[in-house]
């Protein structure tokens, strides 16, 4: 990470607590082009909670967020409605996030995920692993300088596909785009550096 | 993007087409049942389809109203919805709009047929239409409000019920009130003019309630 790499997020002081329970406190967190940071943390410790508040779906209760590039969340949840085919929900999603939705990007982000043979079949006729690929394909659209926060991107996804979003989060970054993601896999060398949080603890 | 969301969830009622036709499936089976229960006797019948007619497109409209939001929240979309800088009250809006269309809106189709088989009138049954059309978009409305408020909750679909029913009794007063009104020989503006206030009313406080209860459902 270069010092004169562009800021894209910035959080001064956040603080949440949960049920009594405080789950950060006094938390910054800088994200600049370039960036591959690794949110770590137990479970239960307040990582999706962090990336919620970042995405801007919680008000954080203490401390500010500003940001420069256009934030894009991906939660545990994939965000596919199960009755729509795998190229209308991506079609959805690009127009709704304001990306490319020509066919000819589509089809190549599906086809970064291996899905373009499947893109007539609906969400739900997929299996988890490849319904997990077609929420990261919007990822795989063209969005030079966005920052990605992303809640356990490599969950049921299979060794080739986390090879591929492996190289999909470093061109990101290579292209001056920024990546927080959690994961409770190790991925060596993906990481430029790591975000340790401890549940409020110190 | 309205229109792009209107589109999306258009698109996703036509894919379950079951789920679209269980509302009017239940206005046409229970409309049918009235007049087993109550006799064949036409001058009664005429006398009170107003009445049932408004409180079973009421209910009717209430069953599909708990997987407004609790579909979207548990397969996700609801957080793609909401990301900033998209708004919480357009999406409250296009749900409510995208609901009666897919669910109101039939509804009002079917109450022809059904004021026919209660010998309504014309005249009435044309009334009884127009006060449909302007009061079960009120009920989407508060359906909306309800399904946001109840989000997440383990009981939301009875709580749905509770909390819309008390809400909707100025639009079911004035809605079959206005056709009692016309068939006593009464001027029945007035009724006309309160269902497009309450409607106008809904339609400006209710969205912004309704994204409001979604932010607070997300926290």
């Amino acid at each position: 990470m270069s010092m004169a790499s562009p800021c894209l997020l910035s959080a001064e002081q956040l603080s949440c607590e949960r049920g009594g329970r405080t789950l950060f406190q006094e938390l910054s967190v800088q994200l600049n082009a370039g960036d591959i940071v690794w949110l770590q943390g137990s479970n239960g410790s307040g990582k999706s909670t962090l990336l919620r508040t970042l995405a801007g779906l919680r008000p954080a209760e203490r401390g500010s967020i500003q940001h420069s590039a256009a934030l894009r969340f991906l939660g545990h949840s994939n965000g596919l409605k199960p009755d729509l085919t795998v190229l209308e929900g991506l079609r959805f999603q690009a127009r709704w996030q304001g990306l490319a939705d020509d066919e000819a990007s589509l089809l190549q982000a599906l086809k970064h995920f291996g899905l373009a043979p499947m893109r007539s079949r609906r969400s739900a006729q997929l299996s988890q692993g490849q319904q997990r690929r077609a929420a990261l394909a919007s990822l795989a659209l063209p969005q030079a300088g966005a920052c990605w926060l992303l809640d356990e991107p490599f969950d049921a996804l299979d060794d080739d596909s986390v090879k591929q979003l492996c190289a999909l989060l470093s061109s990101h970054a290579a292209a001056g785009g920024a990546v927080l993601f959690t994961s409770h896999q190790h991925l060596p060398g993906l990481a430029s550096r790591q975000l340790p949080l401890s549940g409020g603890r110190p | 993007m309205t229109w792009l969301l209107l589109q999306r969830e258009l698109r996703l009622a036509m894919r379950r087409p079951v789920d679209a036709g269980l509302p009017v499936a239940f206005l046409l089976l229970a409309a049918c049942l009235f007049p087993l229960g109550l006799g064949p006797e036409p001058e009664q019948l005429r006398r009170m389809a107003p009445g049932v007619l408004w409180v079973l497109a009421l209910l009717a409209s209430l069953l599909s109203l708990h997987s407004l939001y609790a579909a979207d929240a548990q397969d996700g979309s609801l957080d793609q919805l909401l990301l900033p800088p998209h708004s919480a009250w357009r999406l409250a809006a296009v749900k409510a709009l995208a609901h009666w269309l897919s669910h109101g809106l039939p509804l009002l189709l079917a109450t022809p047929l059904l004021g026919l088989m209660y010998g309504m009138h014309s005249d009435s049954l044309g009334l009884l239409m127009l006060s449909l059309l302007l009061g079960t978009p009120s009920l989407s409305l508060l359906g909306n409000l309800a399904a946001a408020l109840t989000l997440g909750l383990r009981n939301g679909a009875l709580l749905n019920l509770l909390i819309v029913l008390p809400l909707s009794v100025p639009v079911l007063i004035f809605g079959s009130g206005a056709v009692g009104a016309l068939e006593a020989g009464l001027p029945v503006d007035g009724h006309l003019s309160l269902l497009a206030a309450l409607l106008i009313g809904a339609l400006l406080a209710l969205p912004a309630a309704t994204a409001a209860a979604l932010r607070i459902a997300l926290i």
